[in-house]
């Protein structure tokens, strides 16, 4: 077997795994009390964390590029209340044609 | 859980009809990158069709692609799907259904779909979540069949822009869950423990320890 396919069925088995976890042995049940507090802003703190991550890192280091001017047009185009396809085809635009000009 | 009036799997592939375009065009890049990194055309597809995870197979091709060893990528890939565990736990009680169902409705669960279905303080609608996850899902799989089999001729994901799709729907899906200034504290902290880590800890861990923002959140409340 190729180092691949030793790859593609250990990180395919582990993600299975991790995913199931919380859906098979907790699943159609409430949370204890004491958690969904705490899952209640699972959102806000992983979905800011994407954004961060994925507008300014690449790989291990941080490196502002022609994304944040995609994040800019979309930051405007969401506070002026415009449809989620035309903030995201507005953010990618925005950076194609950052890219293209400078 | 009680019966609310239902939002249709319909309703979920709508709701991610445009990213599913850049998620094809990823999905293409992908499947170039693993066939360039010597993974050649099957066992691309196979990891985009078991795995799910564009973020983590990127990671296991570029560190199999730049010589490194097989531990390495299995356990960078394996750090950046960390984070579905408690993302797994905050949409288990919405899974009703016997198991079989519960796990394969699971591998659904990406950061796109998740964050679709939510609804806020918590709740989560598992029919978005599946018809969000099945467009992502096909949209993965056929655009990394592309990039594995096909050729170069699909141009640059990067000159078209794609990159920042991701980070702008991210922030079109958190603007709505700031709806109190516990949310707001909680997102700033996890923002900044994301940035804080990204140098010096390995590819993923960083999001993972976002997740500890809303720890810290609920002491503060």
């Amino acid at each position: 077997m190729t180092e691949a396919w030793i790859v593609v069925i250990a990180v395919g088995a582990a993600t299975v795994a991790i995913k199931s976890l919380g859906p098979v042995l907790l699943g159609g049940r409430p949370l204890p009390v004491a958690l969904t507090g705490v899952v209640e802003l699972l959102a806000p703190a992983l979905l800011a964390a994407l954004v961060v991550t994925q507008a300014l890192a690449t790989g291990q280091s941080i490196s502002p590029d022609a994304r944040l001017v995609g994040l800019a047009a979309a930051g405007i185009a969401l506070w002026r209340k415009t449809p989620v396809l035309v903030v995201i085809v507005a953010a990618a635009a925005a950076t194609a044609l950052t890219r293209l000009l400078v | 859980m009680e019966d609310r009036p239902a939002r249709s799997y319909r309703d979920g592939a709508r709701a991610v009809a445009a990213l599913a375009v850049a998620v094809v065009g990823f999905g293409v890049s992908f499947g170039l990158l693993a066939r360039s990194a010597g993974m050649g055309w099957l066992a691309p597809i196979s990891m985009s069709a078991t795995t799910f995870a564009g973020s983590a197979q990127f990671a296991a091709a570029s560190i199999l692609g730049a010589g490194g060893t097989v531990a390495a990528a299995v356990a960078a890939a394996v750090l950046l799907n960390a984070r579905y565990g408690p993302i797994g736990v905050s949409v288990a009680p919405w899974l009703e259904g016997p198991g079989w169902s519960r796990f394969l409705r699971a591998q659904l669960v990406v950061d796109e779909s998740w964050a679709v279905a939510a609804e806020g303080e918590g709740r989560f609608d598992p029919r978005i979540l599946v018809g969000a996850g099945l467009t992502l899902y096909v949209s993965w799989v056929a655009g990394t069949a592309v990039g594995a089999v096909g050729g170069r001729a699909l141009g640059d994901p990067a000159a078209l822009g794609l990159d920042a799709a991701f980070p702008a729907l991210f922030l079109a899906l958190l603007l709505p869950q700031l709806r109190n200034r516990r949310a707001l504290l909680v997102a700033f902290l996890g923002a900044a423990i994301a940035l804080a880590l990204t140098p010096i800890a390995p590819a993923g861990v960083p999001i993972v320890a976002a997740a500890a923002a809303c720890l810290i959140g609920v002491r503060h409340s």
